[in-house]
């Protein structure tokens, strides 16, 4: 299995447009929304839930007031100030347990947290959907990222040719959990001096990984300029760019309608998607070369 | 003027989070505009500040002083993040998984550990002419910006101008962690299920910790009636709503502000404040 993982640097250049428009296009696949604070792609394929399993992402420190001396060693060891008046709070809590350990009469036990979900969806067509849900104002979501890597992988069968990995925006920890072990990352841009900075960073964030990377410039007649620096960025970099979509309204029609951009065949956009994914398969086939 | 801290938020990046920020922080005249998006702060693009001071942030990590270390193994054992390996013949320490909470210099018996600073990113200080302006930058590969985040908050802490917060994107700690304290969050979202999703997450995150809010509706247009009717379940108030127009996305794109190049979204924006102001006071 050809796994594919789809980054941008940042949120909102297209990037879920583009993941859920090639889930159409390509067959034999299956796909894993790793956006875990965000999961937008079974919003548009609408699968239906098969599994839901929970999520414990986190530990919490938790005092028991009977046994509690109120000696205040654990407010002033916490380095995240996330004790006072012999309670935790549970937000800024790492679970780190150095007040567990040094509570002279034991009073401090860390429970485990349930911080999310990991589901498993099927579409009316058949097609493997993966992704997670994170519970608003949890963190650890590299973990939870990995899990669903997992819980693709394990769905998947042998007719399964392609793992198609919707990625987290930004740079941290999740983006990487996202890309390592992908045999191909297609990062989505825009041509803005923003979404050009984002790109950058990402790349450089997942160099370490040697995992190619290829580009596609999002809406790219909206900046023209700026998109040629993008290019001649990635040529100097050896970063092919495999695809350039227009800015069409059809997009945005699509997305207003809950509907993937393959209801709009003729669309420019779609057409265009359509090629870069012949360019893409063709690369993933024919393995790339890591720089 | 008090300090007010007015947090922009949105559940997912890419909706106009920035875009509302920069503008309104002009907007305010004398305002402080404030970029927590350290993982890529982009409104310096827009509000091209002179920079006059800038800032490491550094975090605490373990260093292990072989001479003392007995291999014990103890400081292992107390740390929860798989930071520190035993090998045969040292402690390795994994810098990038360590979350600098003490435990290991706590935990070990023989005094063997002592603290390295270990830089993690930059906070930079400047002025955009009315404006003020503070960023923090999150060095390439580290797991963390919160220390940065908190740095920035006792910053601005005693700040006597409205100080406008360009959030995180996302719902998860760091977010919490910069709009903590604040007077008024906007939720910025956009008219689609997508966008209603994840402005539902952000609006969840916000009622958890008590803050009031408000929403901005961007890219608006036709489908604006599944946020509004949102907010009206919800009791949030609708304060703007920017229209749609490529004219804006070409302004985004060459770092315009949008006040700048278009007297309506002046004016729209010249009412928010006065309304968040108003929100605020109530
Ligand atoms: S260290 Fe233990 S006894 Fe002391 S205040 Fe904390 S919980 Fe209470
Ligand atoms: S577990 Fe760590 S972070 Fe949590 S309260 Fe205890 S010392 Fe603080
Ligand atoms: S606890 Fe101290 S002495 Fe024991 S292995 Fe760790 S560093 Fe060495
Ligand atoms: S400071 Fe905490 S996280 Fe870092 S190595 Fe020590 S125990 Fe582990």
């Amino acid at each position: 299995m050809k796994q594919l993982a789809i980054l941008s640097g940042k949120g909102g250049t297209g990037k879920t447009t583009v993941a859920t428009t090639l889930s159409t296009i390509i067959k034999n696949k299956i796909m894993a929304d790793c956006d875990v604070e965000a999961p937008n792609l079974n919003i548009v394929l609408q699968g239906e839930i098969i599994e839901k399993q929970d999520f414990y992402g986190k530990e919490t420190a938790v005092i028991d007031k009977d046994k509690c001396i109120e000696c205040g060693l654990c407010e002033r060891l916490c380095r995240f100030d996330a004790i006072s008046n012999f309670e935790v709070n549970p937000y800024y809590c790492e679970g780190c347990g150095l007040c567990m350990y040094k509570c002279p009469v034991e009073a401090i036990k860390l429970v485990e947290e349930k911080t999310g979900h990991v589901v498993y969806a099927k579409t009316k067509s058949g097609e493997k959907v993966v992704y997670a849900e994170l519970f608003p104002g949890a963190d650890g979501s590299g973990k939870l990222v990995t899990e669903v890597r997992k819980k693709a992988k394990e769905v998947s069968d042998d007719n399964d040719e392609y793992l198609i990995i919707d990625g987290t925006p930004g740079i941290g920890c999740p983006v990487l959990a996202s890309a390592t072990g992908a045999d191909l990352v297609l990062i989505v841009t825009e041509p803005t001096l923003s979404g050009f900075a984002d790109m950058k960073r990402v790349l450089s964030a997942i160099e370490s990984f040697k995992v190619p990377s290829v580009v596609c410039v999002n809406k790219w007649d909206l900046n023209k300029e700026v998109s040629q620096q993008i290019e001649k960025y990635c040529e100097e970099n050896n970063i092919v760019v495999v695809g350039k979509i227009d800015f069409d309204e059809t997009v945005v029609k699509a997305l207003k309608n809950l509907q993937s951009l393959s209801s709009y065949p003729d669309s420019t956009a779609y057409q265009q998607i359509y090629k870069m994914w012949l360019r893409i398969k063709e690369i993933l086939d024919e393995g790339v070369e890591s720089k | 003027m008090r300090r007010v801290k007015i947090s922009v938020l949105s559940g997912k990046g890419g909706t106009g989070k920035t875009t509302v920020s920069v503008n309104l922080a002009k907007t305010f005249n004398n305002s402080l505009y404030v970029d927590c998006d350290v993982e890529e702060p982009n409104g310096y693009l827009f509000l091209n500040p002179q920079i006059e001071d800038e800032k490491t942030v550094e975090v605490i990590i373990p260093e292990i002083n072989s001479d003392k270390c007995t291999l014990c193994g103890e400081c292992v054992k107390a740390c929860r993040f798989g930071a520190l390996t035993k090998l045969i013949k040292k402690i390795l320490v994994f810098d990038h998984l360590c979350h600098s909470c003490g435990a290991c210099f706590e935990m070990c018996p023989y005094d063997a550990i002592v603290e390295k600073y270990k830089p993690i990113g930059t906070i930079r200080k400047g002025k955009a002419q009315s404006v003020d302006f503070i960023d923090g930058k999150l060095n390439y590969g580290e797991a963390t910006g919160v220390p940065i985040l908190k740095e920035i908050n006792k910053l601005i802490e005693n700040v006597d101008k409205p100080v406008i917060v360009d959030s995180p994107p996302g719902t998860s700690c760091p977010v919490i962690h910069s709009i903590e304290g604040s007077d008024l969050c906007i939720l910025v979202t956009e008219p689609t299920p997508y966008g209603l999703h994840d402005f539902d997450l952000a609006v969840q995150l916000v009622k958890q910790m008590g803050i009031p809010m408000a929403a901005v509706i961007n890219k608006a247009g036709e489908g604006d009636n599944i946020i509004e009717e949102y907010c009206e379940k919800e009791g949030i108030k609708v304060l703007a709503k920017i229209p749609f127009k490529k004219e804006f996305a070409e302004a985004y794109s060459k770092g315009k502000l949008l006040i700048e190049v278009n007297e309506e979204v002046k004016g729209i924006f010249e009412k928010l404040t006065i309304d968040a102001l108003e929100l605020i006071k109530k």
